[in-house]
């Protein structure tokens, strides 16, 4: 279907337990194969723990789908070491404008400062991704993936999970003593357990057109409200790598979706939409994949039940504006990761799991919030919210006070797990406890180097010292120095950023999990405080 | 409460005749604008979210509701 990506097929193989008495066991399966799936079994195979993926189809992503991959995700991605194909080939953008009837009402940038190894986004087809994780996770030797497999049947047990599986060959079943549901929007474990997913519907209709064009318009997120070649609508223009441009049309309730996926209507509605915005006829531009959709915000009560665990769309469904969908589904894989890891090799006890609720739904809830606040504002529910929204933008051109009020996307940024159950009280600082490690430049060994790169680097927890460490450590923790100065073995904080974003004096120590968030802090901590901190953080 | 609702107008009826000027020979709709870009500048004047949440309150209740 699409003219600058050809889909691989994966092979499927003939299970062994297809005519096996009785179920195969296994101690972690991954229900769905899609980016936080194959995320979940990347990860989980970083931390040494091997695992089996289940997906009913035998490719990739359909379609570029998700494209926006925001900062955080490029830090994990980047742990899981594929960061590098991101940047690549990715369309890396930082900068938002907006515009309002035939005006630019205001522009935006989401990271204005320097000094982060990763940006603020990179533009990217969600099948590019799909493919190198599932490379990845073939090079990882830890990843079994059943392709070709669709759960037909769940049961939950207190030991686990027991999966009827279909197949082209036959059925067959599977004993997991952990399931992580990663099956998406459409979740069928969700369904087979008749977990209520409750939330919001929005009566508004949205037609994604990815062309393929030779145009020059910048790497940026452009967004129009009300503009002559749309009327009464908003549009979105986004770039995309390969010469692909992705264009969103907002619809409204009562666009026929079949009607308005015909190629030839598309097609007019592109051709006058880069007309209108560009004042010049329309370069020559062919049809990608296009996709008309609506959306709901919602969530499942709880995301852990028992030792079935929901992760990304299965758990949570948000509006596309804003980036939160894929974005909030990788940053649950982050905290889920180290947490399960942890209980499998016996490090901690399996209550620490409960704490994925406790801090991935106040997550999700702000994704919501986010999310509807900006719904609310590009589809407006009454005459009196279009006069509100319509009043910000003619406000936004002259008076910068109007500017933040417009809300075109709050645009994905991480958690920061403030009411954490695993954090120890510290003395309050301008990086708060349970946000996540922020990037510094520092030197290595005479090199340019990204703090980030070394903190729990190893997948376990890290104690970052400014200044001498303490001198002895509780097992478990490794320790990272950075000092005001070259010295061997530590990191040179040569801008003085790490210290300024950390909010560290000399002395300072932070705790961090294994997932780069802030656990603790203390100024010349004693091992035992160390130890105490580290304890609480693994549920314990 | 914050809000201030005692009687704080040197001339209350020059406030008045200037919103009835603002809004002469507008449609509902332009109207409704005006009346939107208004409430948002002098949001931003007052600047206090308390303030500001009071006054939205007291607004929204209709006549004969308990304060």
């Amino acid at each position: 279907m699409t003219s600058t990506y050809q889909n691989p097929r994966y092979e499927f193989q003939l299970p062994a337990a297809l005519h096996a008495a009785g179920p195969e066991g296994q101690r972690v399966v991954i229900a769905g194969g899609g980016v936080v799936g194959l995320t979940m079994a990347l990860e989980l195979a970083w931390r040494g723990i091997a695992s089996v993926v289940l997906d009913e189809d035998d490719t990739v992503s359909t379609g570029s789908r998700a494209i926006c991959w925001a900062k955080r995700t490029l830090e994990i991605y980047g742990r899981l070491g594929l960061g590098k194909r991101f940047l690549e080939k990715g369309v890396t953008w930082s900068r938002g404008r907006v515009f309002f009837q035939d005006r630019e009402a205001y522009g935006f940038d989401l990271l204005p400062e320097l000094g982060h190894e990763y940006p603020a986004f990179v533009n990217l087809q969600q099948y590019y991704a799909e493919e190198w994780l599932v490379q990845a996770c073939a090079a990882s030797g830890l990843v079994d993936m059943r392709w070709k497999t669709r759960v037909a049947g769940v049961e939950s047990r207190a030991d686990g999970a027991l999966l009827r599986l279909s197949t082209p060959a036959g059925d067959y079943r599977m004993q997991a003593e952990w399931l992580l549901a990663c099956d998406g929007a459409r979740s069928t474990l969700r369904e087979a357990l008749a977990l209520p997913f409750l939330g919001q519907v929005f009566r508004d209709r949205f037609l994604i057109a990815d062309v393929v064009m030779h145009a020059d318009f910048p790497a940026e997120r452009w967004f129009w409200f009300n503009p002559p070649f749309h009327p009464g609508q908003s549009v979105l223009l986004h770039k995309q790598p390969d010469n692909v441009w992705r264009i969103d049309f907002q619809l409204g309730w009562d666009a026929d979706p079949e009607a308005e996926k015909a190629p030839e209507k598309v097609t007019a509605r592109v051709k006058a939409m880069l007309e209108g915005a560009t004042g010049r006829p329309a370069p020559e531009f062919s049809l990608e994949w296009v996709s008309v959709y609506t959306f709901r915000c919602r969530r499942l009560e709880k995301f852990r039940h028992g030792r079935i665990l929901f992760a990304g769309d299965s758990a949570h469904q948000v509006s596309p504006f804003g980036a939160r969908g894929g974005n909030g589904g990788v940053q649950d894989v982050d905290n889920l990761g180290w947490k399960l890891a942890a209980v499998l090799r016996g490090a901690a006890p399996e209550s620490l799991l409960d704490s994925y609720d406790t801090e991935r739904i106040p997550a999700t809830d702000e994704n919501i919030l986010n999310s509807t606040r900006a719904t609310d504002f590009i589809t407006p529910k009454n005459q009196a919210a279009r006069a509100y929204r319509d009043a910000v933008l003619e406000l936004a051109e002259a008076h910068a006070f109007a500017r933040p009020l417009v809300n075109s996307g709050r645009l994905s940024r991480p958690a920061i797990l403030g009411d954490s159950t695993l954090a120890t009280p510290s003395t309050p600082a301008a990086l708060p406890l349970g946000a996540p490690a922020p990037d510094a430049p520092v030197m290595h060994a005479g090199q340019a180097d990204w703090l980030l790169r070394h903190i729990s680097a190893d997948g376990g927890f890290c104690l970052l010292c400014f200044g001498d460490p303490p001198t002895s450590l509780p097992v478990g923790i490794t320790s990272v120095v950075v000092r005001d100065s070259e010295q061997p073995a530590t990191l040179w904080d040569h801008a003085g950023l790490a210290a300024q974003r950390y909010d560290a004096r000399p002395g300072d120590c932070l705790l961090l999990r294994p997932d780069q968030h802030l656990a603790a802090r203390w100024h010349m901590p004693s091992t035992a405080e160390i130890a105490a901190a580290h304890r609480r953080a693994l549920g314990y | 409460m914050a809000l201030q609702t005692e009687p704080r107008l040197s001339d209350p009826d020059a406030l008045y005749e200037a919103l009835m000027a603002a809004h002469r020979d507008l449609d509902e709709a332009t109207s409704r604008r005006l009346d939107a870009r208004l409430v948002l500048l002098l949001a931003n004047h007052i600047g206090d979210m308390t303030v500001l949440r009071e006054a939205i309150a007291l607004a929204a209740a209709r006549k004969g509701d308990k304060p």
